[in-house]
């Protein structure tokens, strides 16, 4: 069971939230300029690492706001909370 | 040793003392005609028909734990080809009847049991949709049949029929569907494999692929040491991202959590494998008497093979709901394994852009099922270089073509089936 803190609520239980998957995925564009194969790697291809991965939640059955976490696909350990549009955070 | 009747009863009398491993430990050799990377159902099959089939015998299959340690020890054992797209059909098709001689062709028990898969349905929308899937599944010549509600009760009179929420109203049936002792799927596999020469080589993890000035691969990194190999099968779902990350890939992929359940052992109730239709829950019943279950999948990226308590509830709502009678057995275990969840949902069997390097991957939940079948179309791809016929539809570039196989017909996310 994971206890994420929302950057607005403070610290809820994982089921008021829902997982948005793999965040600073950047839209390509123009979109008459956007190549085939950019566009499914912006679609389809992911990450998808072993270990810390950066990924946007749903705050669903609370504020109804994104926001980034970066959490251990291993452990499951939230190293870090941060609003949409920052950059990733660094840490140790 | 073939097993036989014969070698039963000569082993008995010598009060089993003679029986050899199933599988032989080699050395491990500098090279390999073809690697298969991951000692799962889909590796160990994969080098199996490259044997049979093609006649390579200098095979090497590469797993990091043992055998039988990983998905294909991990999930809930059921087979079945009722599937609704073109793409699909003919492939678990190919799969439902290599299942069915595979215990003759292997000369070991799988304990393949063909006691009917039933997708119940709750309402009119829900009839229709198993009709079509039906009428597509008759088309390609696979077993279906459409159950009405008093079908339904003779054959499981446990369910709950009365449901105010989600009444059954009947089922889609595909009476060739079962399950099959999914450990002996791999035991039969690499037992079979080893006696034409491949090398089943356990303990044995890649970490690396190396290329040469042409970008081939040519070899791979081992902790086991430096292995020379012509081509290179990626047959590792559930990390496929991680060793294609190796060549510099990035698959359409990501990795989740899917765990299941047993009961305590009962006698007979459940007569095949039974699948709500309101939510997400598919139930049968081992030959040791524990009910087998699941649901859905926990819903984060996860490498980790446990799941969280939500699932936990979610899937035994679910179970409830459909089959009240569940709430007096007990729990005995739960596991997690760590599935490839594609983003249309469907597998890939193909050559990637690396030379000499292929993948098979994307399984998602419907990995055991599909085992004999992938290996069978892995085994084609890497000794002829083209798509067998059947597993023709399952490209890497589809994601970039749009030729999508999208059963459930839902948009990009990575938790259909």
């Amino acid at each position: 069971m994971l206890l994420i803190s929302c950057p607005h609520c403070g610290p809820r239980d994982e089921i008021e939230f829902r997982c948005g998957g793999e965040t600073h995925v950047v839209r390509p564009g123009p979109a008459e300029a956007v190549s085939e194969d950019a566009w499914a790697d912006y679609l389809f291809m992911r990450q998808n690492p072993r270990g810390l991965h950066a990924e946007r939640w749903l705050h669903a059955a609370g504020c109804r706001t994104w926001f980034n976490l970066l959490r251990d696909t291993v452990t499951h350990e939230i190293k870090a909370v941060y609003p949409m549009g920052h950059a990733r955070p660094e840490v140790a | 040793m073939r097993y036989s009747w014969a070698s039963l009863i000569a082993q008995s009398l010598r009060k089993h003392r003679g029986w050899k491993p199933a599988w032989a430990t080699r050395p491990v050799k500098p090279h390999y005609d073809v690697i298969v990377v991951g000692g799962g159902g889909h590796g160990l099959a994969t080098a199996y028909y490259l044997a049979r089939n093609h006649g390579i015998s200098r095979v090497a299959v590469l797993e990091k734990g043992w055998i039988g340690g990983g998905n294909v020890g991990r999930n809930t054992t059921i087979i079945r080809s009722n599937y609704l797209l073109d793409g699909n059909i003919p492939f678990y098709e190919w799969s439902l009847k290599l299942w069915e001689g595979l215990e003759q062709d292997l000369n070991y028990n799988a304990m393949v049991s063909q006691r009917g898969v039933l997708n119940l349905y709750h309402n009119d929308a829900q009839r229709d949709a198993a009709a079509r899937r039906g009428n597509a599944m008759r088309f390609h010549g696979v077993d279906a049949e459409l159950l009405d509600r008093d079908q339904v009760r003779r054959m499981a009179p446990f369910l709950d029929f009365d449901d105010a929420r989600f009444p059954i109203a009947g089922g889609l049936l595909q009476p060739r569907g079962g399950t099959v002792r999914h450990d002996a799927v791999a035991w039969g596999y690499a037992r079979a494999a080893s006696a034409l020469g491949v090398d089943v080589i356990q303990g044995c993890e890649v970490i690396g692929i190396e290329r040469d000035a042409a970008g081939a691969a040519t070899a791979l990194e081992t902790t086991r040491g430096r292995i020379g190999a012509g081509r290179i099968g990626l047959a590792v779902a559930g990390n496929s991202s991680r060793v294609a990350a190796m060549a510099g890939l990035r698959l359409p992929i990501e990795s989740h959590v899917l765990q299941a359940f047993v009961s305590e052992g009962l006698k007979p109730v459940i007569p095949g494998v039974i699948t709500f239709g309101a939510g997400h829950f598919y139930i049968s019943q081992s030959d040791k008497g524990g009910l087998v279950f699941g649901g859905n999948l926990d819903g984060y990226n996860s490498y980790a093979q446990r799941g969280h308590m939500p699932t936990v509830e979610d899937v035994c709502e679910s179970g409830m709901a459909m089959m009240p009678a569940l709430g007096r057995a007990r729990v005995l275990r739960s596991w997690g394994g760590i599935m490839d969840m594609s983003m249309d949902g469907s597998p890939i069997i193909d050559a990637t852009p690396v030379p000499g390097l292929y993948l098979n991957a994307g399984w998602c939940y419907g990995g055991f099922k599909a085992t004999p079948a992938s290996g069978w179309c892995f085994a084609h791809l890497l000794a002829t270089g083209a798509s067998h016929e059947v597993a023709c539809a399952y490209r890497l570039d589809r994601f970039a073509t749009g030729a999508l196989i999208n059963e459930k017909g839902e948009g990009a996310q990575p938790n259909l089936h």
